[in-house]
């Protein structure tokens, strides 16, 4: 699998960004998220990447971006679409509209639509609970999301004009 | 500072820091454990206190603490045996047993299980929690081990021997709470990673997580097909350690059973790796005079470890050119029984079935080594079990192990000297190659053979030993992570040896990942050591260069020791492989 090791025009900069830190192993996280950052996603290749660089075992890289919510070793679409499951939108109706997500694009959460458009994630409380239930997308709250015709306005604002 | 507290009952003084668990110790009060697994010879520690196996009561604390993690404190009373420990402790094996799978009775670690015999002394009768077993492909991949882990409880043991006394990081823990398992990287099959087969893993593993790659069936197969002549090898460390299979104490020689036991069974002939011990001495030697001679680099590193072998062409690609060539004995016994014995029986290589039994489960993976396996007409090595499997193979033919007679190996190839044996232990092939040495360079008789600084649990020994007008700086290496620090020593330039003796199992091959099972007690490999000593004083010869049997290899078919032929047969060559 390694034999990928993709010779892509991102290794330079982040071998560059490697290259530049003072203790290296120790930075195993910052190194992790500057990866993501350029690539959008962790795959085995770049973790063994950043294995060889820092001298550690590929073993230990891996663990360390599943033990971490905040790596993903699945590439991520253009968008990001989350839904908040705290307490205040998971009693207002968040598990309706992940199933309403789910339906319309085609996905179960945790996956990227085929177009490579839209990836559906959930996280917890984002602080907006008096618009509960809501969804994020890239970023952006939106609340009070109960109706699927609504759902559907926001995500075609996201979607290339044909 | 000494502590004062009071456990059972008992008032006690111990040491600041020490834990409750060592502290009970000191008064022989035994507290089960599991996860926790502490060996010093080997700067082992696994002390990551998740099983809770270990809780105790601890008065005027709410909730129990686990013994191995929580250090003593002045005036702190202490229960070890109290209702609600022992309950606690018995919910907590319930709960791992929930979800393992509840296949004891078919299981290779059957009756050598820690998780099994802890249910079976705290009177586990009924599990009352259901669990959804798992279902993880069981990893076969490999030559050597076998991985399920279905029977993982996750105690994190095997990644603290491969990442902290190997130093080669196979395993990890991967996840979070309570989904996280432990797995190679990118959950590549072990085939497929940098694991050199040592087997440290499987010694600690305290279930059925980890396992050797069984073969036993494949060598009853071969006994029993007519048109096969199978051929038994033994390694020096196997007669040490077998007899603990079958209840003698540790330490104790059973050469002679053995080898009545391996007829019993049926083999046709039965050698002994010892005599290619000797062998790679008088290759080794030489090889080690002709680089001297010769302006070749240096050190010589021994290459009769497949572990340690697998693990410099992963992590020391670029430093190829400096371990020996030589196979390893059970290798080089291999090819002469299809070649030079074959011929002297007048019998056709292809119908030979070579069984080696090793205390080892790399030496599985290097009998399939393709250069190894497929360079010559036949394998080198067909089938290779480790002593654990030959005591398996005893039992299963129902023979009697402490009633056999002891029975003498086949001449030739079953003669040896005590150089030959000592090889099983750390610092053995060095100390054995002095003993050559020191008479080929000098023509004098060596008179003390025994080289004291090369033995013991040291992890790196050193020595300097003047002959024929020269110093030779020796360092005796046994652990993987021991060879990596002084191999990066040397690629930087920093310190240089003539030679190194490196093995990849702490103790060396007594040590191997093959043997019974040590359940942590290191007292076992001190006893394994000393009667490798021991057989090894008991020996008529103890210099290599003295087996008649060698010497008429040599004048009858090889010609000179490191020549054409030897080379040919003998010796071998290595591949740089990507580190993972
Ligand atoms: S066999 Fe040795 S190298 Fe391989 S995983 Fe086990 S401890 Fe690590
Ligand atoms: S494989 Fe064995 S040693 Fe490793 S974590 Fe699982 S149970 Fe423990
Ligand atoms: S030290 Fe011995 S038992 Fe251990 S891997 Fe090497 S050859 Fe095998
Ligand atoms: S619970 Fe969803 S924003 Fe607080
Ligand atoms: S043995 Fe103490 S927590 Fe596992």
């Amino acid at each position: 699998m390694c034999d990928t090791a993709s010779p892509n025009k991102f290794v330079q900069k982040l071998d560059d960004y490697i290259d530049s830190l003072t203790y290296k192993k120790e930075n195993l996280i910052g190194v992790l998220h500057y990866a993501q950052e350029i690539y959008g996603y962790l795959p085995d290749n770049v973790q063994w990447h950043i294995a060889q660089k820092l001298d550690i075992p590929s073993a230990t890289v891996y663990g360390v971006v599943t033990f971490y919510s905040f790596f993903t070793m699945i590439p991520r679409g253009e968008h990001v679409v989350n839904v908040c499951t705290g307490t205040a939108c998971f009693v207002r109706g968040a598990e309706k509209l992940k199933g309403e997500l789910e339906n319309q694009l085609k996905i179960k959460a945790g996956e990227t639509t085929t177009d490579n458009l839209f990836t559906l994630e959930t996280l917890r409380c984002v602080g907006a609970c008096g618009l509960a239930p809501v969804m994020i997308v890239d970023g952006k709250v939106h609340g009070r999301m109960n109706e699927a015709q609504h759902i559907n306005e926001v995500l075609a604002k996201y979607r290339p004009e044909i | 500072m000494d502590i004062q507290l009071t456990i059972n009952d008992i008032s006690l003084k111990v040491p600041e820091g020490m834990s409750i668990l060592d502290a009970a110790k000191t008064v022989n009060i035994d507290i089960p454990t599991l996860c926790y697994l502490k060996l010093n010879e080997m700067h082992y520690n696994n002390n990551i206190a998740s099983c809770r196996v270990c809780v105790v009561e601890v008065e005027g604390r709410r909730n129990l603490a686990s013994s191995c993690s929580t250090p003593v404190a002045s005036g702190m009373i202490v229960k070890t045996d109290s209702l609600r420990a022992i309950q606690a402790r018995r919910a907590m094996v319930e709960l791992l047993l929930s979800d393992h799978p509840k296949s004891c009775l078919t299981c290779a670690k059957n009756q050598d299980c820690d998780l099994q015999s802890l249910a079976s002394e705290l009177g586990v009768r009924h599990i009352s929690y259901e669990g959804e077993e798992s279902t993880f492909e069981i990893d076969k991949s490999s030559f050597s081990i076998v991985r399920d882990p279905n029977k993982c409880i996750r105690c994190r043991r095997c990644e603290t021997m491969c990442n902290e006394v190997q130093t080669v990081g196979v395993y990890s823990a991967v996840g979070r709470g309570f989904n996280t398992v432990v797995k190679t990287a990118f959950d590549l099959p072990l085939h497929e990673t940098s694991c050199t087969f040592c087997g440290q893993c499987i010694a600690v593993c305290p279930t059925g997580a980890l396992t050797e790659l069984d073969q036993v069936d494949k060598v009853w197969k071969a006994l029993n097909d007519p048109n096969q002549f199978v051929v038994v090898q033994t390694a020096p460390a196997v007669r040490v350690a077998l007899g603990e299979e079958f209840g003698l104490e540790p330490g104790t020689i059973v050469t002679g059973k053995m080898v009545g036991a391996l007829r019993r069974l049926g083999f046709d002939r039965v050698f002994d790796t010892d005599f290619a011990a000797d062998l790679t001495i008088m290759e080794e030697a030489t090889e080690l005079v002709h680089r001297i001679q010769h302006g070749g680099r240096l050190p010589l590193l021994t290459s009769c470890c497949p572990a340690w072998v697998k693990f410099f062409e992963h992590q020391f690609p670029d430093l190829l050119d400096i371990p020996s060539t030589c196979k390893s004995p059970h290798e080089m016994l291999g090819v002469l029984i299809k070649s030079y014995y074959a011929k002297s029986l007048g019998i056709d290589p292809k119908t030979i079935t070579v069984v080696s039994v090793m205390p080892c489960v790399a030496k599985k993976y290097e009998a399939a080594r393709p250069e190894l396996a497929q360079g010559a007409e036949t394998a080198d090595v067909d089938i290779v079990i480790t002593t654990r499997e030959l005591a398996r193979m005893i039992r299963e033919a129902s023979i009697h192990f402490d009633h056999l007679k002891d029975k003498e190996f086949d001449h030739p190839l079953g003669e040896s000297t005590g150089a030959a044996i000592i090889f099983g232990a750390t610092g053995g092939v060095l100390e054995a190659a002095l003993r050559t040495a020191y008479e080929v360079l000098t023509g004098e008789t060596l008179e003390k053979v025994e080289f004291e600084a090369l033995r013991g649990m040291d992890g790196i020994k050193e020595a300097v030993i003047p002959i024929a007008g020269r110093d030779y700086r020796i360092a005796v290496i046994h652990g993987l992570g021991n060879a990596r620090t002084v191999l990066e020593k040397i690629r930087a330039g920093e310190i240089n040896y003539d030679v190194i003796e490196i093995m990849a199992c702490p103790g060396g091959c007594i040590g191997g990942g093959g043997q019974p099972y040590h359940h942590g007690n290191m007292d076992i490999l001190a006893a394994r050591a000393a009667a490798i000593y021991r057989e090894d004083r008991a020996k008529p010869l103890r210099k290599s260069h003295e087996n008649l049997a060698i010497i008429s290899l040599y004048k009858d078919y090889l010609g000179e020791p490191y020549g054409k032929k030897a080379h040919q047969l003998l010796h071998t060559s290595y591949t740089p492989r990507k580190k993972i």
